[in-house]
């Protein structure tokens, strides 16, 4: 009802006004729907990915991706590359032009001091900057005039545009964020909920983890964006009533991560009032294979540590057999339908890293029994369950608590015990799962079963951080408080080279072919990941909403200015 | 008075007396035939209808086929949307959900009561006793019971296995975190009914406190008891169904009602039945162990027998 | 009575502090981590230094006499300044929510309208149907509306609300549209059409909530009442020849509230606590979503401070339970 309200006003609104199209605010109110509710439109403090997504209705960077990875000029006139001279050849340094006659949506002119600003601001001690990783690396930076930023690092930047781009890295107005400095960050309650930005929208009411209000920027640099006078990004609930409200009841335009079962993916397209989208990125479903024993037996500090190698997933081919057991086209159709599809890969995307290995995606049952039998696993006293040297090939399976996993948790065990493996299941609330508290034996780090599944990607497009995630050197252990990220213990020498190899390593191709091997290091050459499924994005989105383009590089608001009501 | 009433006063003790009167509670009878029903159901059931409630066909063709059937003949309440019989969940399910509610239930009012009674009659150790209530109300749930499993997890696992283990650590769990109310309420009475007449006229002529609180409270704050063990019985199901859901109760394949009411919710646009099995269930459960106890609670009044 | 309320009021003191203490120790004791929101790809240095600026890797005890003195001086300053327009804080660190950067007193701030508004209705609600339903039912125990009241309350308590309140949301908002699904805290009451969206919204949680206390209440007030209805005074006063209406309603009602005041003490700080899971089906983000949300991302200062706030009204309402004990019943003394 009140949907149809609002689209009455928006039709008065084009009847009074016949230009319309091409004016600012002449499309009334648009209604987004965030499940998890926003905390902070400060990304820099932000405590996830919904809070970066609705801050980027205000803030900016220098330049944000498009739907298909691509680098686009946002605040910065052009994107730096060594060609035109914007990235020096040596790879120390990137200069970035501000575009000219920007302007705050207070109607300061933004100058290169912001920007230089922006990185005190995050790099700052005791500011517990939550995007720190973006500004590493750098020496210094420089401000030779209002609208060049020249940012030198601490050596050869063969990826130099992790600072200042994307959603996750904003560019905050320096004379409002001044006195928010380092430890004074967290109380600057006005500025984190209501910052001056460049984009197309500014705060008018915000309510924590509930609300916000925001209406059209009237010194947004295109005259004629955005189309949308008022945006209300309301939170609560969960996937499925955030779907409800704009597929079935449509009390929303557009509702974000609307993650639910096929089945009723289906059922709610049927009723016609709007459709889901969906953009592919980098986060991949997965079971990493502990490297460790991680058997109740030993003593504290020294489970699932790299004192000790798993009994039984020291052989490769037992790994490999797992992997072989699994219909991954299966686990798509019943959990996630639109949402993902089917991969063996590690990183899926983009297209210039993402391996062309496809060898899993069939299930083989048989081949994976006669591998097991191979190496050694035979059921010698017919109870079903192999055993070998008079120990069975029992495992522990533990997940978060997530509809979805324990289905998946379910039929993984169901092809498991097929081949002769017995599984027992563990499901950990995600809170403590994903926590990282050293004290908690149920952590992902810490990883006190055999197999464990969950998800993880990287930001951006550059997959450099994140294949060095399985450098020996990050395993987690008790010497570092369980911190690090090598979940599954892997260790090799020469993935640890190849790694370095890639940290100096320019140019697109070059580096694509490195990822693309260490992704099959880690995959089908020894099985210690076994990648299921490729997620992708998923929102729901109303009919009556035009313009809206799917982005699963950047935030899904990226272009937010273009949207339009249908007319 | 009936002259069957007659003939049993002249034959029977006290506790058959009870009986007869129970007996002539019709709602009472239909409840205690209802949860033996589902009790039998529940304990007896796998023991014909023989199919494992965890199997999922390995086969995935098969199993798609299999997936989300409404009822038929091979699987009289269909099957779920990994294509496991629901009628073997429900049975499997059932035991722990009622052994948790029971069990949970009875330890809740056990500590509630003792509590109350004391709190109420020994003036001396109420302030004490309520403020340790206030205490535990006041402490959040959630933390509660996750610090609770958290801490005590691995040693009672360790001593009587895994599944006793769990088993003993819910009940416990939801038991030591629900019977503030039945404390509170209990502790109410008492107050009063210690100023009454007839509990007066025993301590005067020297009665033991032992003996006035069993002979003459006791009774006395029956019936409030027995609501809040109907009351308890439906919230130690639920409560497992939240401490299972968020992974600190049994494993992930391990059915019960309110886990299955739980996975049920998010299909009820597409499949309702789902949810209607084990909210049948429970609710079922509820109301039987209610009539039971309405009926139990006009057995043992002397007054309403008399009647 | 009044040195007895005198002296509970003296020891609600120790008391509320030792509630504190536990509550901050046990929430801290739980298992999780304020950073399980923050995305895997930020790295393990970059979280290290977000738990030490929210303060998180201080020892237990200092962060707990730093609430203490946040809670119970600088707090009240924020207060007066506030009311008065003063600057007794001086800009002191307030009680700030590790998730959100916000001042904890903020959040129930913005959130209590609509705790008190949807819960604090369903409650009342609730207690109006459940007594004269409870009285009925025991005066006419076993007849046909005993019956239909006896199952209408167990069904009410033993369905859970995330069962009737998603069933309703499908009904009535779903499929058909009578009623919004998701809950408008802008909407400000000005005028009726905005007054009747209003009620629309509050409608169905309001609707499962008032059921669910219904339930509960009206079992306690129909088993005390049937109780007394058997006493000895009643026989007395009936055969004085006094009215049916003045035996049930003075005497019979008067001595059976005990048990009704009891629960409904425990109730009503409930009401302030919010409902966590209505809140949540409805997506109206109250105290109980606040709450959840912050227990979930174990967001300590939020979960403290509103977990304390709960606890001060528990033992208030308690304390008045007791002194309303004494009116009903002016046998019961407590010195």
């Amino acid at each position: 009802m009140k949907f149809r309200t609002a689209l009455l006003g928006a039709a008065a609104a084009f009847v009074l006004a016949p230009a319309a199209h091409a004016e600012r605010g002449a499309d009334g109110e648009v209604k987004i729907f965030y499940y998890q509710a926003v905390s902070t439109l400060n990304a820099y403090l932000s405590s996830g990915t919904k809070d970066v997504e609705a801050g980027s209705l205000v803030l900016e960077p220098l330049a944000g991706f498009d739907q298909d990875g691509q680098l686009f000029p946002r605040l910065a006139q052009d994107i730096p590359t060594v060609e035109n001279g914007g990235v020096a050849a040596d790879l120390t340094s990137i200069t970035w032009k501000l575009k000219e006659g920007l302007v705050w949506s207070d109607g300061t002119p933004v100058t290169s001091a912001d920007v230089k600003f922006t990185y005190e601001y995050c790099t700052a001690p005791d500011g517990g900057c939550a995007q720190g990783a973006k500004y590493e690396g750098i020496a210094s930076i420089e401000t030779p005039d209002d609208l060049t930023v020249i940012v030198k690092f601490e050596g050869p930047k063969p990826y130099p545009y992790q600072p200042f781009t994307g959603g996750t890295a904003p560019i905050l107005q320096k004379a409002q964020f001044e006195a928010c400095m380092g430890a004074a960050a967290s109380s600057c309650t006005e500025q984190n909920s209501k910052p001056i930005g460049t984009g197309p929208f500014i705060v008018t009411d915000f309510k924590v983890n509930d609300v916000v209000t925001l209406e059209a920027n009237p010194n947004y640099r295109d005259a004629a964006k955005p189309a949308f006078a008022k945006v209300t990004v309301k939170g609560g609930g969960d996937a499925l009533a955030a779907a409800s409200a704009v597929m079935e009841t449509g009390e929303f335009d557009y509702a974000w991560n609307t993650q639910i079962n096929p089945d009723q993916q289906k059922q709610m397209e049927a009723g016609g009032k709007g459709s889901f989208v969906n953009a592919f990125g980098t986060l991949v479903e997965r079971i990493e294979i502990n490297m460790t024993d991680p058997s109740p037996a030993l003593p504290e500090g020294e489970r699932s540590t790299t004192k000790h190698a798993h009994p039984i997933f020291s052989d490769p081919n037992v790994r490999k057999a797992l992997s072989m057991a699994i219909d991954r086209q299966a686990l798509v159709d019943i959990g996630y339908g639109g949402a993902g599809r089917p991969t063996c890969n590690l990183v899926p995307a983009p297209a210039y890293q993402a391996s062309d290995n496809t060898g899993c995606l069939t299930q083989d049952l048989e081949g994976a029994k006669a591998l097991l039998a191979e190496a050694g696993w035979t059921d010698t006293d017919g109870d079903g369950i192999l055993d070998k040297d008079g120990k069975k090939f029992s495992i522990l399976y533990q997940t978060s608590v997530n509809a979805v996993r324990q289905d998946f948790q379910a039929l993984v065990k169901g092809w498991w015990n097929a081949i002769g493996v017995e599984v027992e299941l563990k499901s950990v609330d995600a809170s403590v799962f994903f926590g990282g508290d050293a004290a908690s034996p149920d952590t992902f780090q810490k990883f006190y079963a055999d197999v464990e599944m969950y998800a993880n990607n990287f930001d951006g497009t550059d997959a450099e951080p994140y294949m060095a995630q399985y450098l020996c050197d990050k395993i987690p252990g008790p010497e570092n408080q369980w911190q690090g990220e090598n979940i599954n213990r892997f260790c090799d020498p020469a993935y640890d080279a190849l790694v370095k190899e890639l940290s100096t390593t320019s140019g697109i191709e070059a580096r694509g072919a490195l990822v693309m091997k260490l992704n099959d290091m880690l995959t089908k050459d020894s099985n210690v990941v076994i990648p299921l499924v490729d997620r992708g994005r998923f929102s729901a989105k109303s009919n009556t909403l035009d313009g809206f383009v799917m982005n699963s590089w950047d935030t899904e608001l990226w272009n937010v200015q273009d949207w339009t009501r249908a007319k | 008075m009936t002259d069957a009433a007659v003939q049993t006063e002249k034959v029977r003790g006290p506790w058959a007396d009870v009986w007869a009167q129970f007996r002539k509670h019709k709602g009472a009878m239909t409840a205690l035939f209802l949860l033996g029903g589902l009790a039998v159901f529940c304990l007896l059931g796998p023991l014909v209808w023989r199919i494992d409630p965890n199997f999922i066909e390995s086969d995935t063709v098969k199993m798609f086929k299999m997936r989300n059937q409404g009822p038929s003949l091979a699987h009289p309440l269909g099957t779920d949307q990994l294509g496991r019989d629901m009628l073997a969940r429900m049975m499997f399910g059932g035991r722990i959900s009622l052994a948790v509610g029971t069990v949970a239930m009875l330890v809740a009012i056990f500590i509630g009561t003792t509590v109350g009674v004391t709190a109420g009659f020994f003036r001396r150790l109420d302030g004490l006793l309520m403020r340790l209530t206030d205490l535990v109300l006041a402490l959040p749930l959630l933390p509660l019971l996750l610090v609770m499993i958290f801490l005590f997890r691995d040693t009672v696992a360790g001593i009587l296995g895994p599944r006793l283990g769990t088993f003993l650590l819910i009940v416990m769990a939801i038991g030591l975190t629900s019977w503030m109310q039945a404390a509170r309420v209990v502790r109410g009475e008492v107050l009063a009914l210690k100023e009454r007449e007839f509990v007066l006229a025993a301590r005067s002529i020297g009665t033991p406190s032992r003996r006035i609180i069993t002979r003459h409270i006791l009774p006395n704050v029956l019936s409030p008891v027995l609501v809040a063990a109907t009351l308890g019985i439906a919230a130690a199901i639920i409560t497992e169904s939240v401490l299972s859901f968020l992974g600190l109760g049994f494993p992930p394949d391990f059915p019960t009602w309110g886990r299955l009411l739980y996975d049920g919710i998010a299909e009820i646009r597409t499949y309702p039945e789902r949810v209607i099995w084990p909210g049948l269930a429970i609710s079922l459960t509820v109301l039987s162990v209610n009539y039971i106890g309405d009926g139990l609670r006009d057995a043992l009044d002397p007054r309403i027998r008399g009647r | 009575m009044l040195t007895f309320t005198l002296r509970r009021l003296l020891t609600a003191i120790p008391t509320l502090l030792l509630i504190s203490l536990v509550i901050f120790l046990l929430v801290d004791l739980a298992p999780g981590s304020p950073l399980s929101d923050v995305p895997l790809t930020v790295p393990p240095e970059v979280r290290q230094k977000m738990l030490e600026a929210m303060g998180a890797d201080q020892p237990v005890m200092v962060r707990y006499f730093l609430w203490l003195k946040q809670f119970f001086w600088i707090e009240p300053l924020y207060g007066i300044d506030a009311l008065l327009g003063t600057d007794f804080a001086q800009g002191a660190q307030r009680i700030i929510s590790w998730q959100s950067k916000v001042p904890v007193f903020q959040i129930i701030g913005e959130r209590l309208p609509q705790t008190l508004t949807v819960v604090g209705t369903a409650y009342l609600i609730g207690v109006l149907i459940a007594l004269p339903i409870g009285i009925y039912s025991a005066y006419r125990q076993y007849s046909w509306f005993d019956q239909a009241g006896t199952f209408f309350a167990m069904a009410g308590f033993s369905v859970p609300t995330f069962f009737t309140g998603n069933l309703l949301i499908l009904i009535f908002a779903v499929n058909l549209g009578w009623f919004p699904t998701i809950y408008d805290t802008n909407l400000e009451v000005v005028d009726w059409a905005s007054f009747t969206r209003m009620l629309a919204q509050m409608a169905l949680p309001v609707t499962v909530l008032a059921l669910f206390n219904a339930a509960e209440i009206s079992r306690y007030t129909r088993s005390s009442v049937l109780e007394n209805l058997g006493q000895d005074y009643v026989r007395t006063a009936r055969a004085k020849g006094m009215g049916e209406q003045k035996v049930v309603l003075k005497h019979v009602l008067r001595n059976s509230l005990i048990p009704v005041v009891t629960v409904v003490a425990l109730g009503l700080p409930t009401v302030f606590g919010g409902a966590i899971v209505t809140e949540q089906i409805f997506k109206i983000n109250g105290i109980g979503a606040a709450l959840i949300g912050a227990i979930n991302v174990s967001d300590l200062p939020t979960v403290q401070t509103v977990t304390f706030i709960f606890a001060v009204l528990i033992v208030m309402f308690n304390l008045i339970a007791d002194i309303l004990y004494g009116i009903l019943d002016p046998r019961i003394r407590y010195d």
